[in-house]
């Protein structure tokens, strides 16, 4: 190796140590220090306890309310990404024109996602569906019997997915770039063709678009795993009533913080890791039966 | 014109109807906490509040525990600036490596960081309280700011994507020049990235503004509580019932956020468009 290329190594490891550190400190340290905790009884007082394979043990086959919170979160994400992700897009087409105003409304439409994930934004859902909230006033506005969100699980839970429509904003600006990306010939072409706005959205914006849709559904759904602040302020921290709303992230936190189990929640971090992995892993591989990128031929 | 202009109203209508329509939530946060605070939920269905108090604001401004509001404010602004501080130097530092840099190892490195990109924070959670714990860091900013100075991949990735747009024939003309490669990257590319670190400023600021989980895991003495922890022991002192108070400063914290949007929406928009940041 001549002194030269040493040195441009060097420089380069210079540059993105702060990176290296940072992740063997604060990531890959910890992930596997998160994997031996699996296997103990740790309360973070006494030493931990090695019991093997108990904890997954316990947590599949003799805890109830894990598989609660495995079942509220996967109705979490599989009702709110889905139903965040079509109305992101329906927005973006309306908002899709050469009018002046967009910029306006791009703007009021983004800020739901801007303060959603903050305390005060599910303070103020936890009141607007209280008894005599405003969501209960507008039912009785369409003559439909007043919900009590907080006497039935399933009512709470669809709260909590109501609160992540609602922050459809940050998708909806990436389909608009996406969909501003999409050439007009094509559509003008079609239109010569004679195709109506359905057969133009199925045949020209949602095969353009299936690249931006993958990675927002990939991210979107990494973080609807990850939810934990509307769940925890709404139910204030118990995942309340009946355990409706224990999605997973905070069973975790109970788990680690208020139980001090930290072995189990370190388990229970393990099996969230691998089905993240996963899902993300088929989102990939199904993409291509379903993404149309353009030929990069040349490149 | 004519037949254009009704179609021009009936957009405005139903798209401006329905903006009202979703925000109308905040709207009526913002007013009820101008209503006193028993009639909040009496007059629920009428939006102006009457009379106009100030009364909640003041009271929660007296804060909780012999701590005014105005203390968790400037806990979460020291909080926040340190945090932005770190996370968009480190970033950038980083992202001028990845992006301009010939080195052994590159592809893979860069690879490890899109996966960090992706991984959930609770699977380190447990393992970096311990680990912290035990240097007797809890209680302290340390845990919350100290990761700031390593870099967050979601900026050194939009960074590395704006830095590889700067033509190289800049670097090349400043070598030529005399420059270092820790000239070219503080004298032409630093200047030149200026949008893209204004973005991740901004969101280092929401984000950690909004954070909960981690204040919630590392402070305890109320004294040292952020916005997002006085608004949850607002919520769990809840037997009092003082809903004006709380909304009140619930507005209070979000007006930065507003601001700061309404100030830099172009960086915001545009970091969202063009890098997928989750905001």
């Amino acid at each position: 190796m001549t002194p030269n290329i040493l040195k441009k190594n060097l420089t380069g490891y210079l540059f993105i140590s702060p990176f290296i550190i940072g992740f063997l400190a604060f990531t890959l340290i910890p992930i596997l220090a998160s994997l031996y905790f699996s296997f103990t009884k740790y309360d973070l007082f006494s030493a931990p306890k090695w019991l093997g394979f108990d904890n997954y043990f316990k947590m599949f086959t003799d805890d109830p309310r894990y598989w609660q919170s495995v079942k509220v979160t996967v109705i979490y994400v599989f009702a709110g990404v889905p139903l965040r992700l079509a109305f992101a897009l329906l927005i973006a087409m309306i908002l899709n024109t050469a009018s002046r105003a967009v910029g306006f409304y791009r703007s009021l439409f983004y800020l739901p996602s801007l303060i959603g994930g903050s305390v005060a934004v599910a303070i103020m859902w936890r009141n607007i569906f209280g008894d005599q909230g405003i969501v209960n006033i507008l039912l009785g506005m369409f003559g439909i019997p007043s919900v009590r969100w907080f006497g039935d699980p399933l009512a709470a839970l669809w709260m909590l997915i109501f609160l992540s429509v609602w922050q459809f904003g940050s998708s909806m600006l990436i389909f608009l770039a996406g969909l501003k990306s999409i050439p007009s010939s094509y559509y003008e072409a079609a239109s010569v063709d004679g195709a109506n706005y359905w057969q133009k959205f199925v045949k020209i914006t949602l095969p353009m678009l299936s690249p931006v849709i993958l990675f927002n559904t990939i991210m979107q759904t990494i973080g609807a795993f990850m939810t934990f602040v509307p769940a925890y302020i709404i139910s204030k921290g118990t995942g309340g009533p009946l355990d409706g709303t224990l999605l997973y992230s905070l069973y975790l936190f109970l788990q680690g913080f208020e139980f001090f189990n930290m072995g189990y929640a370190s388990a229970m971090a393990w099996v969230m890791l691998i089905i993240v992995g996963i899902l993300t892993a088929l989102i990939f591989m199904s993409s291509k039966y379903w993404v149309h990128y353009e030929s990069e031929g040349g490149r | 014109m004519k037949s254009k202009s009704v179609k021009w109203w009936l957009y405005h209508i139903l798209v401006g109807g329905f903006a009202i329509f979703m925000l109308y939530p905040v709207i009526w946060l913002v007013m009820s906490s101008f209503k006193q605070s028993e009639t909040i939920f009496i007059t629920a269905k009428s939006l102006i509040p009457d009379p106009w108090v100030w009364d909640n604001y003041k009271q929660g401004w007296e804060g909780i525990g012999g701590n005014s509001f105005g203390v968790f404010i400037k806990n979460t602004v020291v909080l926040v600036i340190l945090t932005m501080i770190g996370q968009v130097i480190s970033s950038a530092f980083i992202a001028f490596g990845f992006a301009r840099l010939q080195f052994f190892g590159r592809g893979f490195w860069f690879a490890v960081m899109m996966v960090t990109l992706m991984l959930p924070y609770e699977v380190v959670m447990i393992p970096q309280y311990i680990i912290f714990a035990k240097l007797d860091w809890l209680n302290s900013l340390k845990p919350l700011v100290m990761p700031a100075y390593f870099g967050h991949p979601f900026f050194i990735f939009l960074l590395v994507q704006f830095i590889r747009t700067i033509p190289r024939e800049l670097d090349e003309a400043a070598i030529i020049d005399g420059c270092n490669t820790f000239s070219i990257f503080y004298k032409i590319i630093l200047p030149l990235i200026k949008p893209a670190l204004a973005t991740a400023s901004i969101f280092s600021f929401y984000w950690t503004w909004d954070n909960l989980l981690g204040p919630v895991l590392y402070l305890n003495s109320p004294s040292k509580y952020t916005v997002s922890m006085a608004l949850n022991m607002f919520l769990s002192n809840e037997t009092v019932s003082n809903w004006g108070a709380m909304f009140a400063m619930s507005v209070v914290t979000l007006i930065p956020v507003f601001v700061v949007f309404f100030m830099f929406q172009r960086y915001v928009v545009e970091g969202i468009s063009t890098s997928g940041l989750k905001g």
